[in-house]
């Protein structure tokens, strides 16, 4: 398995404040890797200097061999996200936005592309609706058809089914799964829920104060620590 | 430089503003009703002042070129803005989007949104109260180039600050051509100004194209010399404009300025 992400002892410094050290990990090709923490352990610093928006204070991030700090836009090319922090404009319709995004990632036959992801995502009857008035599970849904426009190599997924249902949180982790196991694609994912995780990833990272403290198959890692569940294991860790 | 990405800050843009009367009524009312007050306000001074001299193309004509060079300012900072309101820099550079496609992109959205004023302008000021542009020659064109750019450059600086000192900061940016506006001798000469403010006007673009105005009116010969400055220094404010907003941005993803923006709590 060839690594889609690279990221080589990363940190980020605010005045005397360390929000991440020293991070590494990598994240392979078909393989979804969770990112784990409790609230202010540095996940969302650390997606966000894969995004490119937070320049790290050291270290260095690849995506596909691509160095995001000196290439950016070839490097986000193949990149992509969906966070729940970040809805899309509420002013432009389902449709308009895809094709504002699909135009910005440069997606080829974008008609189509977007077509594919209305049906997919089940949003069709709202594609001439302003974002802004769908509920927050068809607006998730809609952050994730545009996570899926350009088929990333590499797909960034912040909490993508805090604001879902069981039943389609359940559809839509089995679309992110067949999505990242049939083509290119790799996962980066970060949830509060430990049931989904054991579910979905095929490696997780455990973040606290701003350090990488644990990684492994999230199946046999709790085991190893002395904890029946993940649950547990999160719990011990966030009160470490 | 992506022509899709940029193209896709336009469509944005095209969407917003043909979806919203809210957007597009703005887009000529205010030029409307600027014509139409300082149509009448020329109209009464060719009245009651002596027989020869013509008001209109001096302050209708003017205003004309203030207020595109508004437009243009306002067009450039509006598209901006609206990445602002609907909390969209995350989502918009967090893509291959390239700092010059973005700001081309407000550019272009700018000069498409500006040409509507201008030509209901043009339509208000040449039929109902009779300004011929053919009274200023050739030379409408620098004119309106030197106008065009300093709205750019301001409109650039505009976005920067905004990006820079957050989203309560916009009230910053919309008074700003009633500020230069003293400076650049829309309706007087700028030698009636004190020294001070004269050094000022020599560094303003516009502060050209209304000395020139001036002086055709007058029957005096077009300054060439002036009006190369003039489009010297708009170019060069154009540059400084990008210079500042990429600046502004690198500062900005550093900082973390980016990520959290509508926190407005770094600073």
């Amino acid at each position: 398995m060839t690594n889609v992400l690279f990221v080589e002892k990363i940190g980020k410094q605010y005045g005397d404040t360390i929000a991440v050290q020293d991070v590494s990990f990598h994240v392979a090709r078909n393989e979804i890797v969770g990112l784990l923490g409790p609230n202010g352990a540095g996940k969302t610093t650390t997606i966000n200097m894969v995004l490119g928006v937070l320049e790290p204070t050291w270290g260095s991030i690849k995506i596909e061999g691509i160095d995001v700090a000196k290439q950016r836009s070839k490097a986000l090319q193949c990149t992509n996200f969906a966070a729940v922090y970040a809805p899309l404009p509420g002013n432009l319709s389902v449709y308009q936005n895809l094709r504002v995004f699909g135009l910005i990632y440069g997606v080829k036959n974008l008609s189509n592309r977007i077509e594919t992801l209305l049906t997919q995502f089940e949003l069709e009857r709202f594609r001439d609706m302003k974002a802004g008035v769908l509920s927050s599970g068809e607006q998730t849904r809609l952050c994730l058809a545009k996570a899926m426009l350009n088929e990333p190599h590499l797909l960034l997924l912040d909490e993508p089914t805090a604001s879902l249902d069981p039943a389609t949180a359940h559809d839509t982790r089995a679309m992110i799964q067949s999505f990242a196991t049939k083509g290119l694609c790799g996962v980066l994912w970060t949830s509060h829920n430990m049931y989904e995780v054991e579910d979905v990833c095929d490696r997780v990272l455990f973040l606290s104060r701003g350090r990488i403290l644990l990684e492994g198959d999230p199946k046999v890692l709790p085991q190893a620590h002395g904890k029946a569940t993940l649950e547990d294991l999160f719990i011990a860790v966030a009160r470490e | 430089m992506n022509l899709s990405r940029t193209s896709a800050i336009v469509i944005r843009h095209f969407y917003l503003v043909s979806g919203s009367p809210a957007r597009v009524l703005p887009l000529f009312a205010w030029v409307a009703i600027d014509m139409v007050l300082w149509g009448f306000i020329t109209k009464y001074l060719n009245s009651v002042s002596a027989a020869g001299f013509d008001f209109v193309p001096v302050f209708l004509g003017a205003v004309l070129l203030w207020d595109f060079f508004t437009r243009v300012m306002h067009g450039v900072t509006m598209a901006f803005m609206e990445d602002v309101w609907s909390r969209n820099f995350l989502n918009i550079f967090a893509t291959p989007l390239s700092i010059s496609e973005y700001v081309s992109g407000l550019v272009l959205s700018s000069i498409g949104t500006s040409a509507i004023g201008l030509l209901v302008m043009i339509i208000l000021a040449s039929t109902i109260f009779g300004l011929s542009f053919l009274a200023y020659g050739l030379a409408l064109i620098p004119f309106l180039l030197v106008l065009f750019l300093f709205g750019i450059a301001l409109g650039i600086v505009g976005a920067a600050i905004v990006l820079r000192f957050g989203p309560a900061s916009e009230w910053f940016i919309w008074p700003v051509p009633a500020l230069v506006s003293p400076f650049a001798g829309v309706f007087y000469p700028i030698t009636i100004l004190p020294p001070w403010m004269q050094y000022i006007s020599r560094a303003l673009p516009p502060a050209y194209v209304f000395e020139n105005v001036r002086a055709i009116v007058a029957g005096q010969p077009v300054s060439g010399s002036a009006l190369i400055a003039g489009v010297a220094l708009a170019v060069f404010d154009v540059l400084f404009a990008c210079w500042l907003f990429v600046r502004v941005y690198k500062h900005s993803v550093r900082t973390g300025l980016i990520a959290r923006y509508s926190a407005e709590s770094v600073t």
